[in-house]
């Protein structure tokens, strides 16, 4: 596997989580979470041989908290929506939005983050025209959702992981 | 119950937390309720999923703290497992439904009419 | 202030418990099997939200294990149900 001078993020994870789970930072926990994590990432990195590699982490940061914004924003607008359904129920619908993203990495991060943000749903993805579907709960305006999806997702995550 | 011996400026942020919390979770599963149609009601969990389990877990990592005296930070695990994994059931099901009603299965809504959107 | 908390804490296991009841509505009535897969869903992450409430309350950190095996399970039971559903079907909802 070409792994040379890409930082082995896997092994991190584990480690890191092993760490975590038991509170501590003492030298044989550091010692058992390296044998658990060693053997485990190298049996599964035979599973996906494709290994994402991630620039640019001030910006993937910057992405970070604006995902974390808009969560908090239509938390708070699908929270409306749901107490308003005495007087009308919301006009859902699907949207096509043709992607210029093309790494799997990237899309499978965009279907996360528009999947985790209440009121848009990942729907479909063709990889055939690139076009992906999104179910969304209020559509009143087309045009917001993807200005959205296209300036404020997809062309960091483009410079991200391209 | 054992959070006697909080400090107040630290019981104050986990209180309102938890309030939050919990009206984002009980808004959340309303919407199972309320909303007439599977594609309504697929984005109302989420709601209770993301920001009322990130602002449950933060309260928690407070308070377990308060207590134990030190930074108790393992509630993280929590929040990022189900910050990456509740996508992904959501997906699937999108998936299913999505199949399901390209097949066999029409009307399956109680409100029936504009509610069902159209399958890509 | 600490008597608010202990307030807050008995409001959101309230929440919780509501939420428990409104998923479970759902569950019992939804008409189609990915409706109850849903609900079954936000069952599950209210019920491991009130055990980490109860863990506050008592102040024990054995709660935090339950929780993380509840959130572990639970997300394999409605990934392998939705997976099925995926696949096509056995059983008539």
């Amino acid at each position: 596997m070409m792994i040379r001078g890409t930082p082995r993020w896997l092994e991190i994870s584990l480690l890191a989580l092993w760490l975590v789970v038991n509170e501590s930072l003492a030298p044989h926990h550091w010692l058992l979470g390296l044998l658990f994590a060693a053997p485990i990432a190298y049996l599964t990195r035979k599973l996906r041989p494709r290994m994402a590699r991630p620039r640019r982490f001030g910006l993937a940061l910057l992405l970070c908290w604006h995902v974390l914004w808009d969560v908090v924003r239509s938390n708070l607008a699908v929270g409306g929506i749901i107490l308003g359904t005495i007087r009308q129920q919301p006009k859902i619908g699907f949207l096509q939005i043709p992607l210029e993203l093309r790494d799997p990495h990237g899309l499978a991060v965009l279907a996360i983050i528009i999947t985790a943000t209440p009121g848009t749903a990942f729907a479909n993805h063709d990889p055939n025209s690139n076009v992906l579907t999104l179910h969304v709960l209020d559509l009143q305006d087309e045009a917001t959702w993807l200005h959205t999806i296209k300036h404020r997702y997809e062309r960091p995550l483009m410079e991200i992981f391209e | 119950m054992n959070v006697a011996a909080m400090p107040p400026w630290l019981a104050l942020p986990a209180a309102i937390l938890l309030i939050a919390g919990g009206l984002l979770a009980l808004i959340g599963s309303l919407g199972l309720l309320r909303l007439n149609s599977f594609y309504a009601r697929i984005h109302a969990p989420t709601m209770g999923n993301t920001l009322g389990a990130g602002c449950v877990l933060i309260a928690s990592m407070l308070t377990s703290s308060a207590v134990a005296e030190r930074p108790v930070i393992h509630e993280l695990l929590i929040t990022v497992f189900l910050l990456l994994t509740s996508p992904v059931t959501t997906m699937l099901l999108m998936r299913a439904a999505l199949f399901r009603s390209d097949h066999e299965y029409q009307g399956e809504s109680e409100g029936e009419g504009e509610g069902e959107g159209e399958a890509p | 202030m600490t008597a608010f908390l202990d307030w807050a804490l008995h409001f959101a296991l309230a929440c919780f418990a509501a939420g428990m009841l409104c998923a479970a509505i759902r569950l019992l009535r939804g008409p189609s099997a990915q409706d109850r897969i849903l609900a079954l869903d936000t069952l599950y992450i209210n019920g491991m939200l009130s055990i980490l409430m109860l863990g506050i309350g008592i102040g024990s950190a054995i709660y935090f294990d339950i929780a993380l095996l509840i959130a572990l399970f639970g997300f394999v039971g409605s990934t392998a149900m939705a997976k099925f559903l995926l696949r096509g079907e056995v059983i008539e909802p």
